[in-house]
């Protein structure tokens, strides 16, 4: 996987996750791009774009778009279900997750992308242990005490 | 100062901007806010601030000055602030930055922390965005994490050391012992990571690849147990057992079986059981079969399991899902070159997907369709395709129009046939053809030579019904001033003849000049198309008219045409005739994709022709003869055709400058330097009407001479003079052998004094056969413009009895009727 983006109707950018270096103006200019190629897309296409030579999948969940750029070689099928997978690992999280939920915790949506994927490749396939991690590492208890139990 | 105001206050504030001025202000602001904070060194707010920093950056606001705060809080003790300050890092750092070196003693500190959240942190981060220098220090604790028995960690671990790799491959031997227990991993987490850095490996290195080949067995197992194990919520997916995983395994035996007899064997049950166990109602099941689909196509799979792959790929096509259907054309698009015939069962439902409402669809249902096109099938699938063609989209346009025309040309079952879909095509999707089309369509008719009428009458009858696509309008008015005179005089076998005036098509060719619709190359082309008609016509002095008019014209181009065509009516009209005669067939060159053909008739630019394979030099005769007939029908003197070989009516080609100076067009003869025998092309005429003509025109009287003759080798050269140029000598060398062996391998190159101009046409072969059973011949044409008494010096080089040999020699014994 190259990048992943979230983004709303209207072109605002939610979330962005690059899995390779690239210079800041080449990401405005992708996200520029994207948008516009996928906000054009009409109601009923298919969920698959090719862009350079890279294949981009997108899908729409309520108001947000979500758009994964995939290498030539990987299954376009999937991709569709890894974007599933993480939509359902912030509704786990967030509890019927809309928009808002994470534009004002944007940082717990990349902590939950971050448990669920690593360098562009899949790190857990489980949607309970993802969830597990999350939940365990918001809880200030048990981390202060994993602290105070580490220094004496 | 006051505290700093929460992350989601600001948010809240921001969104409340109703302008993006007004966004601006508030972010400028809090911006301000945050820079002295950063200043005072602030611990406690600092995370508060950076994650502020944050989300301005994602609003598209600049956020450097936040890198070193985002240092400084992975270098804090408490856990959120280290949260923030890792995502700050890979937001806002990366390896361009040298700020991001100063992560590294963080990151392997925080990679042998006690808590594995922390760990977890590191390990992310480093594989995300790690460069090559940092990847190079902390290798080692990667692997080091690799062979924990903490699964938390091992997974990320796994994934870490793929990201190593992948920036600095000499470290993957490190990984190796690591990799070796991976896979008898029970969490999936791990397997799924650790399938990902096997396949990684393997794709890199031929060796590991050889290594891990193994492991098709033990991976064949897991993956089994995945189908056959029965629900287990934890990995569940619409009734299938953890796809992501299944999909991962199938890609990495696609790797190691890959061009591997054994591993391929071992697979073939695997394969087949998932291919028909797989529930295929949901997208789940479908990404899995077409993994499968994929591997069985790449694998030394048996014919069966490739048979039941594409019928798997055909059930797709049936789908109603879209995506599942573009993927099932993209794959058969990768296989049709090896499977065609599996493949072609499939045409109808492929030609069917261009009917979709679906644009990726319709595209790569229209590239699969052309594939698909053979000599059996051609008929059908171009009246779908030419349907296609009438109700697509612009964008498709060009492409399919491209593809019908390289169709066609390969598989016409008759020229008509052929003439009738260039026709369909230019009338539906004129304006979208390539510029290129025009030539090649112009050389398709002229060659199609039973069919001129035929073709100039329809391209008549479509001009009148319109004339705003200009390749139709340009190869229309090309062909009328081409076969006007087969136009009037009624004589159409094909169809039904039509009763046309020459001043209606004169009308037709005028409109053309005046409309608005035509581009100034259109109306070069329908002024030398009403040109060429001055001796096809007998209406003359309309066409002197016309053509004087248009000498005053504000294009200069098309001024400077009227110009030429006018002092051709009143200084040079003798030559009119021969001038503007019909073209002869032109040779078309190898073609691999579009050809291109010179313009020999002074339309446009002339394309220079990349003779792939040099043009034969010897035309049978009985084709010299046709030439002739025509000629006769013109009532001309029989002149040499290359006369015609008209400069492009460019920008300083004087059309009157040929007559005196043949070979200076293009300037392509290297005038004293031999030339290779590969023909030049702006002489590209001369390559069809060399020797026959000559002989049947030549002023002869010229005593042939032997030029060579030594080692068994004779080359003997006889004259013709090139009519109506006196300058030209025209040498034809005859090679032949007297010995026992044949020479091959047989060059022959030239060389003249400066005052002279050579050029060399393609000889008849180069291998010379023994016992003087044949000859090989070639012709060489002088320039001699100041009369100078002939020299050459030859080269010969030829291959005899498995050596080579060389030879120079001069050549002074010219008969002196061939240089006076």
């Amino acid at each position: 996987m190259r990048f992943l983006l979230l983004f709303s109707r209207q072109g605002k950018l939610r979330l962005q996750k690059w899995f390779t270096s690239m210079s800041d103006r080449e990401k405005k200019k992708i996200i520029r791009d994207m948008t516009t190629m996928v906000l054009a897309r009409q109601a009923r296409s298919c969920n698959f774009l090719q862009w350079k030579d890279l294949k981009i999948i997108y899908k729409r969940y309520a108001s947000l778009y979500f758009c994964l750029a995939v290498e030539s070689q990987e299954n376009e099928l999937l991709a569709l279900e890894i974007i599933h997978r993480y939509v359902e690992l912030l509704d786990k999280y967030f509890g019927n997750v809309c928009e808002l939920d994470i534009i004002f915790n944007f940082e717990k949506a990349y902590f939950i992308l971050d448990e669920f994927l690593m360098g562009g490749e899949i790190q857990e396939t489980s949607k309970q242990i993802v969830n597990r991690s999350i939940e365990a590492s918001d809880i200030p208890r048990y981390l202060k005490l994993a602290f105070t139990i580490n220094n004496c | 100062m006051p505290a700093p105001i929460r992350l989601r206050e600001l948010i809240r504030t921001i969104r409340t901007a109703r302008t993006q001025a007004e966004e601006r202000e508030m972010i400028q602001k809090e911006c301000a806010a945050i820079r002295s904070s950063f200043r005072e060194e602030d611990n406690t707010y600092r995370c508060r601030n950076v994650a502020k920093l944050l989300y301005m950056h994602m609003l598209g606001y600049p956020a450097h000055f936040g890198q070193l705060e985002c240092l400084k809080l992975i270098a804090s003790q408490k856990f959120t602030d280290k949260r923030i300050g890792y995502l700050g890092a890979m937001l806002l750092l990366d390896e361009r930055q040298d700020v991001h070196l100063l992560m590294t003693n963080c990151i392997k500190n925080d990679l042998n922390h006690s808590t594995q959240y922390v760990q977890g942190l590191a390990l992310c981060t480093l594989g995300c965005m790690g460069s090559s220098e940092m990847c190079r220090d902390l290798a080692g604790e990667v692997e080091k994490l690799l062979k924990t028995s903490n699964s938390y960690l091992r997974k990320k671990a796994a994934l870490c050391a793929v990201h190593v790799i992948r920036k600095v491959p000499e470290l993957m031997e490190m990984f190796l012992p690591a990799t070796k227990n991976l896979l008898s991993e029970k969490n999936h987490g791990v397997l799924h990571t650790s399938v990902v850095l096997l396949t990684e490996m393997c794709e890199r290195s031929p060796d590991m690849l050889a290594h891990f080949r193994k492991l098709v067995p033990q991976l064949v197992r897991i993956l089994k147990n995945l189908i056959m194990s029965g629900y287990s919520p934890e990995h569940d997916v619409s009734g299938i057992s953890d796809p992501f995983l299944q999909v991962r395994i199938l890609r990495l035996l696609r790797i190691l079986g890959k061009g591997d007899d054994d591993s391929s064997e071992a697979m073939n049950d695997i394969l087949a059981q998932v291919a028909t166990n797989t529930e295929t109602s949901k997208n789940v099941g479908n990404a899995i079969l077409y993994e499968t689909v994929l591997t069985i196509m790449d694998i030394k799979s048996e014919s069966g399991l490739r048979v039941l792959a594409i019928n798997i790929l055909g059930r797709f096509l049936l789908n109603n899902d879209k995506n599942i259907r573009y993927v099932a054309l993209t794959s058969l698009l990768k296989t049709v070159q090896t499977d065609h015939n599996a493949v072609q069962r499939h045409r109808s439902t492929i030609v069917d997907c261009l009917k979709d409402l679906d644009v990726s669809i319709k595209r790569r249902a229209m590239e699969l369709s052309f594939a698909l096109v053979n000599g059996n099938n051609i008929r059908g699938m171009m009246k779908e395709l030419l349907y296609f063609l009438d109700s697509c989209d612009p964008e498709f346009k060009a492409d399919c129009a491209s593809g019908v025309f390289l169709a066609a040309e390969k598989y016409a079952p008759s020229k008509r046939w052929h003439i009738d879909t260039i026709m369909r095509v230019l009338t539906t999707a004129g304006s979208y053809v390539r510029d290129d089309s025009v030539p090649n369509l112009i050389q398709l008719i002229t060659n199609s030579v039973e069919m001129h009428a035929y073709t100039v009458q329809r391209l008549y009858k479509a001009l009148l019904d319109d004339i705003s696509q200009q390749p139709l309008v340009q190869v229309a008015s090309w062909c009328i001033g081409e076969y006007g005179d087969l136009l009037v005089s009624g004589q159409c076998e094909e169809e039904e003849p039509i009763q046309v005036t020459e001043d209606e098509v004169l009308d037709v060719l005028e409109g053309l000049l005046v409309s608005n619709l035509s581009t100034p190359v259109t109306r070069g082309y329908a002024l030398t198309a009403i040109m060429k008609l001055s001796t096809r016509f007998t209406s003359v002095n309309r066409i002197k008219k016309v053509v004087s008019i248009y000498g005053s014209s504000i294009d200069v181009e098309l001024q400077q045409r009227a110009v030429e065509y006018n002092a051709l009516f009143k200084k040079y009209d003798h030559m009119r005739p021969a001038l503007l005669e019909r073209m002869p067939i032109m040779e078309k060159t190898a073609s691999n994709g579009p050809t291109e053909i010179v313009q020999t008739n002074g339309e446009t630019e002339p394309s220079v022709v990349e003779a792939k394979h040099p043009p034969p030099v010897t035309q049978p005769t009985n084709q010299a003869n046709d030439l002739l007939d025509l000629l006769g029908g013109n009532d001309v003197v029989p002149v040499i055709q290359n006369t015609v070989s008209t400069k492009p009516a460019s920008a300083g080609g004087e059309l009157l400058d040929l007559l005196g100076d043949l070979s200076l067009s293009g300037g392509t003869s290297p005038a004293p330097a031999p030339s290779v025998p590969t023909s030049q092309p702006s002489f590209f005429l001369d390559g069809l009407t060399s020797q026959p003509l000559f002989n049947d025109i030549a002023a002869a009287g010229i005593p042939p001479m032997t030029a060579y003759n030594k080692n068994g080798l004779k080359i003997d050269f006889t004259f013709e003079r090139a009519n109506p140029n006196p300058n030209i000598a025209v040498i034809t060398i005859h090679a032949s052998n007297s010995t026992e062996a044949d020479m091959t391998d047989f060059v022959f190159q030239a060389a003249v004094p400066k005052t002279f101009q050579l050029q060399l046409l393609s000889p008849s072969s180069n291998v010379v056969p023994a016992l003087n059973q044949g000859t090989v011949t070639q012709v060489i044409r002088v320039l001699n413009p100041q009369k100078q008494q002939l020299r050459m010096r030859i080269k010969l080089t030829y291959t005899h009895k498995g050596s080579a040999v060389q030879d120079l020699a001069e050549v002074n014994n010219f008969p002196p009727q061939s240089w006076q």
